[in-house]
């Protein structure tokens, strides 16, 4: 969602959104963009740089310490890994940015698991059967939480704690007294989530899907811009975005060919980003849902059904961590009593954080889940390679989340000194 | 000021039912009666100034008018039927457009976005383009200075929020619009530039109610003035007749002292006070101003 725009030639009057003489000139250039956007972070509007360096700090402090860390193996695994997590913390962006929390998001992904394993292994009955199960569970669960939340006015920190503590004791009475359900390890789950690759020439071609489609969709939307007499990217400027867009998709293709490849399960992850970031970005109720957090008030007197915002948002939440729970089983190949507990909460929410998502309400895209949780799961994969144990890991990510959040805070108040807020 | 009386657009008065009519409009908040028994009527063509004190229920009846708040007694009549403001959707519905004292805008959404909140146009995704082109056409409408509609509504100055909050009334075209306040905390140009909007919209035909603190930009738009006192109707004046200190006196109440008294004096000699003691439980009401009937 690039805002650097490109005046139209000079021949050609000023585009309708330039006609202001206050206007900076705008960037013409890639080198503009970024320039452009290292402005706009200044004033507080941080968006991906923070996460982006902190990725690019992470991973070389790593490589250094440890020269398996950016191994083809080893960021295959982390692929792999951070899908689950990943997937709970896309449901948080969901609840952060209508400025509510789910703190039981780990319990009710670890309820999930064990509904989804008990139904698949102990009763014995279809894959979608189970897959049904702890779907309209998360249904069900964020639906409850919106009611309450709507009709009672319980704060959802609140009820989310209640909630935490409510469903890991659920889990285990689903789980019966038995320490873990294990699944077949041939079983199509087990597979999606440990050994299903894209075969290399699909995965060129879902990259140069990928950059064709940005192309496509951006310059479609330029020449819109350019007919209603509205300012647009220039193509050479959309070009040079989509092409670094493919080299960027083609290495990691490549690289991650050189073992064993592109996971299926990270592809998924990556799809459902896309698309709630369609829904929040491109649609009337993604906008409603900004509006809500940004101003709860003013998006009623908008007409804007407020309640149906919030339970949306809940649901979503609480659905995105039942496939995330079922996700985690696939990943161990059992439902225990651990899954979803330890740091499955925190790291989740600090994931939505750290990418960017505001804990203020109404800022934030969906891309913040993909990239916070890349930190996160670097920061846990490089520990474990330094076979250092969770000790450390849970200090470390501990320390990660009060920067992002205290990151979060500054660029808020730099955002109210330069008229942000 | 900025028009001669002579030279105003009378309202459309008499003309069949008034575009809008509240009556016997109550409002309790728990224990608080902020509104009792109000009646005010607006007509096509016409602008109504409704002043009182701090507290007195002005933000609370445009609450009420917006379906913020629905009422809790009383009829509302919109072109003389009867009709619910259950919600800000049904009031909008019924083309009354609201700019509340505290804007509500949404500080983290692009002035497009807000201006569009609610109702954006789509197929099925949003279609940005038509929406900004849109906004552009309408802010040049109302000489506004926005240099981009694309940063967030938090970086706009307060002129520039008002005129957003402004523009985003106009553009269901509504039949009421209803500002409150819409120029505190507004410069000397800016003022203007809304005083010079009301007025345009008054002459589009439309019905204004505007809620005001100063007597100045009452007395420069309003055709009409009606007061409220402790959430009730204290008087109802012609903007042009009734002199500053009339009007004051029935805001404070303070009915008998020096200044109420002698205007009350010179307005019966004068013979062109139009106020009314409107409610008939305005307990407070001056006494001792010279009130005639409302309808003539
Ligand atoms: N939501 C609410 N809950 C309870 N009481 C309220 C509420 N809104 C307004 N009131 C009360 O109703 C009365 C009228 O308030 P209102 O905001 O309408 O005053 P106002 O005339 O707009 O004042 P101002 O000139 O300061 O804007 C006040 O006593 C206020 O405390
Ligand atoms: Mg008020």
């Amino acid at each position: 969602m690039a805002q650097d725009t490109v005046v139209p030639p000079e021949s050609t009057p000023r585009a309708l959104d330039r006609e202001d003489e206050r206007l900076a000139a705008p960037p013409q250039t890639l080198m503009d963009g970024v320039r452009a956007s290292l402005a706009r972070a200044r004033g507080g509007d941080l968006g991906v740089i923070p996460v982006v360096a902190g990725i690019v700090v992470i991973w070389t402090v790593f490589q250094v310490l440890n020269p398996v860390f950016l191994s083809s193996t080893n960021l295959v695994n982390l692929a792999f890994d951070m899908v689950p997590v990943g997937m709970i913390a896309l449901g948080i962006v969901w609840v952060l940015l209508v400025g509510q929390i789910d703190l039981s998001v780990g319990s009710v992904s670890g309820v999930s698991a064990a509904l989804m394993a008990t139904v698949l292994v102990l009763d014995e009955q279809p894959l979608v059967l189970a897959l049904g199960a702890s779907i309209l569970l998360g249904v069900v669960v964020g639906w409850a939480y919106g009611q309450i939340f709507n009709r009672a006015g319980v704060p959802s920190f609140v009820i989310s704690l209640a909630g935490l503590l409510a469903f890991l004791g659920v889990q285990l009475w689903i789980l019966r007294g038995q320490n873990a359900i294990n699944l077949e390890y041939d079983s199509a789950l087990v597979s999606f989530a440990q050994l299903w690759f894209v075969p290399a020439p699909l995965a060129y071609v879902l990259a140069v899907l990928a950059a064709g489609g940005l192309l496509a969709v951006s310059a479609s939307r330029a020449r819109r811009r350019h007919a209603a007499g509205l300012s647009a990217p220039s193509m050479r400027y959309l070009v040079t975005r989509s092409v670094l867009l493919l080299v960027v998709l083609a290495f990691v293709v490549s690289y991650l060919g050189r073992t064993r490849g592109l996971p299926w399960m990270f592809v998924f992850f990556v799809g459902v980003v896309l698309v709630m970031h369609y829904v929040l970005t491109r649609t009337a109720f993604g906008r409603s849902v900004y509006a809500v957090g940004g101003n709860a008030e003013a998006a009623r007197r908008a007409g804007i059904n407020v309640r149906r915002v919030y339970t949306t948002a809940f649901v979503m939440c609480s659905t995105l961590a039942a496939v995330g729970g079922v996700l985690a089983a696939s990943r161990l190949a059992a439902a225990n009593q651990s899954t979803g507990t330890a740091d499955v909460n925190l790291n989740a929410i600090a994931a939505a954080v750290i990418g960017g998502v505001s804990l203020f309400g109404g800022r934030g895209t969906a891309f913040a889940a993909l990239l916070g949780i890349v930190v996160i799961q670097s920061i846990s994969s490089g520990l474990t390679l330094l076979n250092l144990d969770s000790s450390y890991r849970f200090m470390v990510t501990g320390v990660v989340l009060l920067l992002a959040v205290a990151l979060d805070s500054v660029a808020r108040r730099s955002r109210m000194a330069s008229g942000r807020a | 000021m900025s028009a001669p009386v002579a030279e105003r657009a009378t309202p459309a008065d008499a003309a069949g039912p008034p575009l809008l009519s509240l009556q016997g409009i109550s409002k309790n908040f728990g224990a608080v009666a902020a509104l009792t028994d109000i009646d005010l009527d607006v007509r096509a063509g016409e602008v109504v100034a409704i002043v009182g004190d701090n507290g007195a229920g002005k933000s609370t009846l445009v609450k009420v008018l917006a379906g913020v708040h629905p009422a809790t007694q009383g009829r509302v009549l919109v072109d003389g039927e009867e009709v619910t403001l259950g919600s800000p959707v049904a009031a909008q519905r019924l083309g009354i457009a609201t700019v509340f004292q505290d804007l509500a805008l949404c500080e983290n959404l692009d002035v497009t976005a807000n201006l569009f909140l609610g109702h954006e146009i789509r197929p099925f995704a949003l279609d940005d383009v038509a929406m900004e082109v849109r906004s552009w056409e309408l802010l040049k409408e109302l000489s506004a200075r926005l240099p981009q509609l694309t940063l967030p509504v938090a970086s706009l100055s307060g002129g520039q929020r008002q005129t957003v909050a402004i523009a985003r009334s106009l553009l269901g075209d509504p039949r009421v619009i209803v500002l409150d306040e819409p120029t505190a905390a507004l410069g000397v140009a800016q003022t203007a530039e809304v005083l010079n909007l009301v007025e345009r919209l008054r002459e589009r035909g439309l019905g204004v109610v505007m809620i005001s603190h100063n007597m100045e930009d009452v007395r420069a738009v309003a055709d009409r003035v009606a007061v409220l006192r402790l959430g009730r109707n204290n008087g109802e004046f012609d903007a042009q007749a009734a002199s500053s200190e009339e009007i004051v006196a029935a805001i404070t109440g303070a009915s008998d002292n020096v200044v109420s008294r002698r205007s009350a004096r010179r307005s019966a000699a004068a013979g062109d006070a139009t106020g009314t003691p409107g409610a008939t439980g305005a307990a407070d009401a001056a006494p001792t101003l010279e009130k005639k009937e409302e309808e003539h």
